[in-house]
C-alpha cells in the first residue's frame, strides 16, 4: 500500500538525473526489445507454419550417415537415425511453443481469477486459499513434475496439468496482491458504496487495471514453462516418442555430443533463443512501462 | 527487543514446519492416487490376483489412506524410508550413498558462484546505466533464461571436443589428486554456476541500487565521498541483509539445476537417483527424494526470509 506513495515521491527527488537516465535508456532498450521481439515472433511463426515448411517427413530416414554436419540437402545435419534435423526442429518447435503457451495461459487465467476473487472474498476463505497456495509454491516445479510423472506416467495432458499446478500459484500470489492494492483505491470504494456486487467490482473496476502486469507475468511464466517442459523431455520424462519437442531432440541425439554433432546443438540453441528472446522482450516491455508509470 | 526477534524466528520456523507438512501431504496424495497400485506395479501384468492381494497386505496397501500417510510420515521422521523396489535396497541406504556427492557438487558451486556474483552485482550497481551495467544486464538477463543443457552441451563442445582439456563425462570413482578433481568437476560446476551467478548478480545489483537511491547516500555524495567508498562503506553494510536473502533464494535454483546437470554428466548424485526412480516408477524412492529436495528448498527460503527480517528492523515489528 505504501509503495504508491514511495514511488510517486521518488521522481521528484532527482528530476534532472531521471530525465537524462530516461534519454540514455531509449536506444539499448529498443535494441534488446527488437532482438527479443524478433526471436519470439520467429519462433511463433515456426510453431505455426514450421511443419508445413519441413522439407522431409518428420520420422523419415532420409540420409545414410548419422550425425552428419550441415549440407545443402540437410541444412541442420542429420540425427542419430539419419533423419533430417531441420524437419525435426520445425516439428518439435510446435510442441515446445504450443504446450508452453497453453500451460502459461491456463496458469495465468486460473491464478489471476482465483487471486482476484481471494482478494475480494471473505477473510477466512482468502487465508485458507493463500495458505495452500504457499505450500504449492514451496514445491520446486521440477520436483512436482517428477513426482507427477512417477505417479501418472508422462503424457501431454499430464504435463500441462503439472505446469499449471506449478505456475498458477505464483500468478495467484501476484494478482492477489495487485487486486488487494487496487481494491483499496478510491474508485473501487466509490463503486462499493454505490452498492455494486463483488463480481461487477472484480470484472469492471479491478480487472482492467491489473491486466498489464498479469500479461507481463504470463510472459515470464511462459519462459519458465518452456524450461520446465523441455527439461522434463530432456530427462526422457516429458513428451514421449514418436512425438518430440525440442527437449526430446536434445536427449535423442546426446550420443553425438562427443563428436560435436549439430543434431545436439541445434535444438538446444533453438530453446535457448526462444527463452532468451522472450525474456529480453518482457524485460524491456516492463522496464518501459515502469518508466511511463512513474 | 531480543524477545520479539526470538518470537518472529519461532513463528517463521513453525510456519515452515506446517508448510512442510502440507507439502508432504501433497506429495503423498499425488503418489497414492495411482489408479493401479504399487503392488500391481511391482508384480507386472501377469501376476495373479492372489499374488497382488498378498503383496498389498505385505506393503500395507490394504489400509486406509490416512493411516498409510501417518505411517509414511512416521517412517520419514524415524529415518525408515521404506524399500526401493527397483534396487531391492532400503531407500535410506541408497540415498546415503549418493547424498555426499550432490552436496559436494552444490558446495563447490556455491563457493565459486557467490563471490563472482557479488562482484558482478556490485560492479553493475556502481556503473548503473552505464556501458558495463548495460552489457552485464543483457548477459545476466539472457543467462537466467538459458536451459542448463544448452550451457552443458556448449561447455562439452568447447572444452571436451574442440580443446580436449576435459572429459565429457564425470566419474567420481576415478579421482586421483587435484588434477582429476578439477577435470571432473569443472564442467558440471561451470554449468550450474552460469545460471546461478546470473540470478544472484541481478538480485545483488537490485539490493544495492535500492540502497543507493536512499537519502543517506545522497547525503554522503553531497559531503563529497567518492563512489567506491559510498558503495563499500555506506550502501553495502545496509544491503547485506537483502543480499544474503538473494543468495539464499538463488541457491534454491541449484535444486532444479542439479537434476539436469547430474543427468547430462552422468554424475552419481541424489538427483540422478531420483530421475532413475521416476523412470522406474519406484515410488518409495521418489517420495523420499522429493521430500528431501522440498525440505532443502524450504530451509533455503526460510534462511532467506530470516536474513531479510533480522537485517531490517522495520520488518521485525510487522
Amino acid at each position: 500500500m505504501n509503495n504508491s506513495i514511495l514511488d510517486s515521491r521518488r521522481p521528484s527527488s532527482e528530476p534532472e538525473s531521471r530525465v537524462s537516465a530516461a534519454r540514455r535508456h531509449v536506444k539499448p532498450l529498443n535494441l534488446t526489445r527488437w532482438i527479443g521481439a524478433t526471436l519470439v515472433i520467429f519462433w511463433l511463426l515456426v510453431a505455426i507454419f514450421g511443419p508445413m515448411l519441413a522439407p522431409h517427413p518428420v520420422g523419415a530416414l532420409v540420409a545414410d550417415d548419422m550425425y552428419s554436419g550441415a549440407s545443402a540437402a540437410f541444412p541442420l545435419g542429420t540425427d542419430y537415425l539419419g533423419r533430417d534435423m531441420l524437419s525435426r526442429i520445425l516439428h518439435g518447435a510446435r510442441y515446445t511453443v504450443g504446450l508452453a503457451l497453453i500451460a502459461a495461459v491456463l496458469s495465468s487465467l486460473i491464478g489471476a481469477s482465483l487471486g482476484m476473487l481471494a482478494a475480494l472474498a471473505p477473510r477466512w476463505l482468502d487465508e485458507s486459499v493463500s495458505r495452500l497456495n504457499d505450500a504449492l509454491i514451496s514445491i520446486p516445479s521440477k520436483m512436482l513434475a517428477l513426482v507427477m510423472v512417477s505417479a501418472f506416467g508422462a503424457s501431454i495432458p499430464l504435463l500441462i496439468v503439472t505446469a499449471v499446478i506449478s505456475y498458477a500459484p505464483g500468478a495467484f500470489r501476484i494478482s492477489r496482491s495487485l487486486a488487494a492494492n487496487i481494491a483499496t483505491l478510491e474508485y473501487v470504494q466509490v463503486a462499493r458504496t454505490r452498492g455494486e456486487g463483488k463480481l461487477y467490482i472484480a470484472a469492471v473496476e479491478v480487472l482492467p487495471n491489473m491486466f498489464h502486469p498479469v500479461l507481463t507475468d504470463m510472459g515470464m511464466r511462459f519462459v519458465f514453462i518452456v524450461l520446465l517442459l523441455s527439461g522434463m523431455s530432456f530427462l526422457g520424462l516429458g513428451v514421449q516418442p514418436p512425438m518430440a519437442d525440442l527437449g526430446s531432440l536434445v536427449r535423442e541425439n546426446i550420443g553425438g555430443l562427443s563428436q560435436g554433432a549439430l543434431a545436439v546443438i541445434g535444438p538446444a540453441l533453438a530453446i535457448g533463443t526462444l527463452t532468451i528472446g522472450a525474456n529480453l522482450l518482457i524485460d524491456s516491455l516492463s522496464a518501459n512501462r515502469g518508466q511511463q508509470g512513474e | 527487543m531480543n524477545n520479539s526477534i526470538f518470537k518472529i524466528v519461532l513463528g517463521r520456523l513453525s510456519s515452515g514446519v506446517s508448510t512442510l507438512l502440507i507439502v508432504s501431504l501433497v506429495i503423498f496424495a499425488i503418489t497414492s492416487l495411482l489408479p493401479g497400485d504399487a503392488a500391481q506395479q511391482i508384480l507386472g501384468q501377469f501376476a495373479t490376483p492372489e499374488q497382488v492381494a498378498a503383496l498389498r497386505i505385505q506393503l500395507g496397501l490394504d489400509q486406509p489412506a490416512p493411516l498409510r500417510y501417518l505411517s509414511w510420515l512416521g517412517g520419514l521422521l524415524s529415518g525408515d524410508l521404506g524399500q526401493s523396489v527397483s534396487n531391492a535396497m532400503p531407500v535410506s541406504e541408497l540415498m546415503a550413498g549418493r547424498l555426499p556427492n550432490s552436496l559436494l557438487l552444490a558446495g563447490i558451486t556455491t563457493v565459486i558462484a557467490v563471490p563472482i556474483a557479488l562482484l558482478l552485482g556490485i560492479a553493475s550497481a556502481m556503473c548503473r546505466d552505464r556501458f558495463l551495467d548495460r552489457i552485464l544486464n543483457v548477459c545476466t538477463l539472457s543467462m537466467v533464461a538459458v536451459p542448463e543443457f544448452l550451457v552443458a552441451t556448449l561447455a562439452v563442445l568447447i572444452f571436451a571436443v574442440h580443446l580436449g582439456w576435459l572429459p565429457a563425462l564425470s566419474y567420481v570413482s576415478t579421482v586421483e589428486g587435484i588434477g582429476d578433481f578439477i577435470r571432473i568437476y569443472a564442467m558440471p560446476v561451470l554449468t550450474l554456476c552460469a545460471v546461478l551467478v546470473a540470478q544472484m548478480a541481478r538480485m545483488t545489483r537490485a539490493a544495492i541500487i535500492n540502497q543507493l537511491d536512499s537519502p543517506y547516500i545522497e547525503m554522503a555524495r553531497l559531503k563529497g565521498i567518492g563512489p567506491l567508498r559510498r558503495v563499500l562503506n555506506h550502501a553495502l553494510p545496509n544491503a547485506l541483509g537483502p543480499i544474503a536473502n538473494a543468495v539464499a533464494l538463488s541457491l534454491s535454483y541449484l535444486l532444479g539445476g542439479v537434476i539436469i546437470v547430474e543427468t547430462i554428466f552422468n554424475y552419481p548424485g541424489i538427483a540422478g537417483l531420483m530421475v532413475d526412480a521416476v523412470a522406474n516408477r519406484d515410488l518409495a524412492l521418489v517420495q523420499a527424494c522429493a521430500m528431501l529436495f522440498c525440505t532443502a528448498y524450504l530451509v533455503l527460503v526460510l534462511i532467506a526470509d530470516l536474513c531479510a527480517i533480522l537485517s531490517n528492523p522495520r520488518l521485525r515489528h510487522q
